[in-house]
């Protein structure tokens, strides 16, 4: 396969991503659709590492995964603290930072 | 035959993100988003990335996902209310989708790469294996790496600093276990909140 067909599903997985934070509200929710924004960033990488011949894109991948799961871990600990003081899990009601 | 794994895989990580965003319950959603992963684990082994397909499955499908997986079910996975509170949102958010969708694709097919049309050149058996990737890692990337080992311990300490202790004290202390609240208390108690109690700084 080309190229540029890895690259034209990575931009659509992005964008899809991208409409899922729009429209949802659960914060788990807008988590999941972030890791497919991630991913798709991922694919791009290795797609374009492969189209150079060349390795460190890659590994650019693999940091990239280790930042995913960085935030992963602060958002779900944010989660868990929200729900334990008993406020509710919807980011339209979240919004006392809004200003 | 590559095509075919290609389309099936496309559309299983499309399917899967698609599940994310479509589906009401957080729980379905954390299974279609594995689904998700795993198909895009297939697309990293067609593309010669046979270590990272490997952290991916092994990383996001194992750890992160059991991670979503618990949190999913302790916060109870409840279908979000019907209904947008901006008039208009669920129209306009795919339209918003599809433009960046069309604006992405301009960009990258639209940048005259010439090597965007072919499969890339020719590359030995051991290309992304583990050892290379170790090596590029461990020489080249060297700053990078270390740099990405304190931001995990960094986002391993904010996770316990931020989901560990506030709230009603009855719950954590039942649900967390004596030992490591005391332990992480101990640890803690340079900043005491408000007049620490005698069992470790678990203040309400």
């Amino acid at each position: 396969m080309n190229t540029e067909w890895y690259v034209v599903l990575s931009s659509l997985l992005f964008a899809v991503g991208a409409m899922g934070i729009l429209v949802r509200r659960s914060p788990i929710v807008i988590l999941l659709c972030l890791e497919i924004m991630l991913n798709a960033g991922n694919l791009a990488l290795v797609a374009f590492s492969r189209m150079v011949g060349n390795q460190q894109g890659q590994v650019f991948a693999i940091v990239v995964m280790v930042v995913a799961a960085c935030e992963v871990v602060v958002g779900l600990g944010l989660i868990v603290a929200i729900f334990r003081r008993k406020l509710p899990l919807d980011v339209d009601e979240l919004r006392e930072l809004r200003g | 035959m590559e095509a075919v794994l290609f389309f099936a895989a496309a559309l299983g990580a499309l399917g899967g993100a698609i599940g994310v965003v479509a589906l009401r319950n957080p729980f379905y959603g954390v299974l279609a988003l594995i689904v998700h992963l795993f198909s895009l684990a297939v697309l990293f082994l067609l593309l010669t990335a046979a270590f990272v397909a490997a952290a991916q499955v092994v990383v996001y499908a194992g750890a992160v996902m059991v991670l979503y997986v618990f949190v999913t079910a302790y916060v109870g996975g409840e279908t979000e209310p019907v209904g947008d509170p901006i008039p208009g949102q669920k129209f306009l958010a795919p339209l918003l989708g599809a433009a960046l969708f069309i604006e992405l694709s301009i960009a990258v097919l639209g940048s005259s790469l010439l090597a965007l049309t072919t499969h890339g050149p020719k590359v030995g058996p051991g290309f992304g294996n583990p050892e290379a990737i170790g090596k590029l890692l461990l020489e080249r990337f060297l700053l990078a790496f270390e740099a990405s080992s304190i931001l995990l311990l960094m986002a391993a300490v904010g996770a316990v600093v931020l989901a560990g202790r506030q709230g009603t004290p009855g719950v954590s202390e039942g649900a967390v276990g004596g030992s490591s609240e005391r332990a992480f208390g101990a640890v803690c108690s340079e900043h005491p909140p408000t007049a620490p109690s005698p069992v470790g700084g678990a203040s309400a």
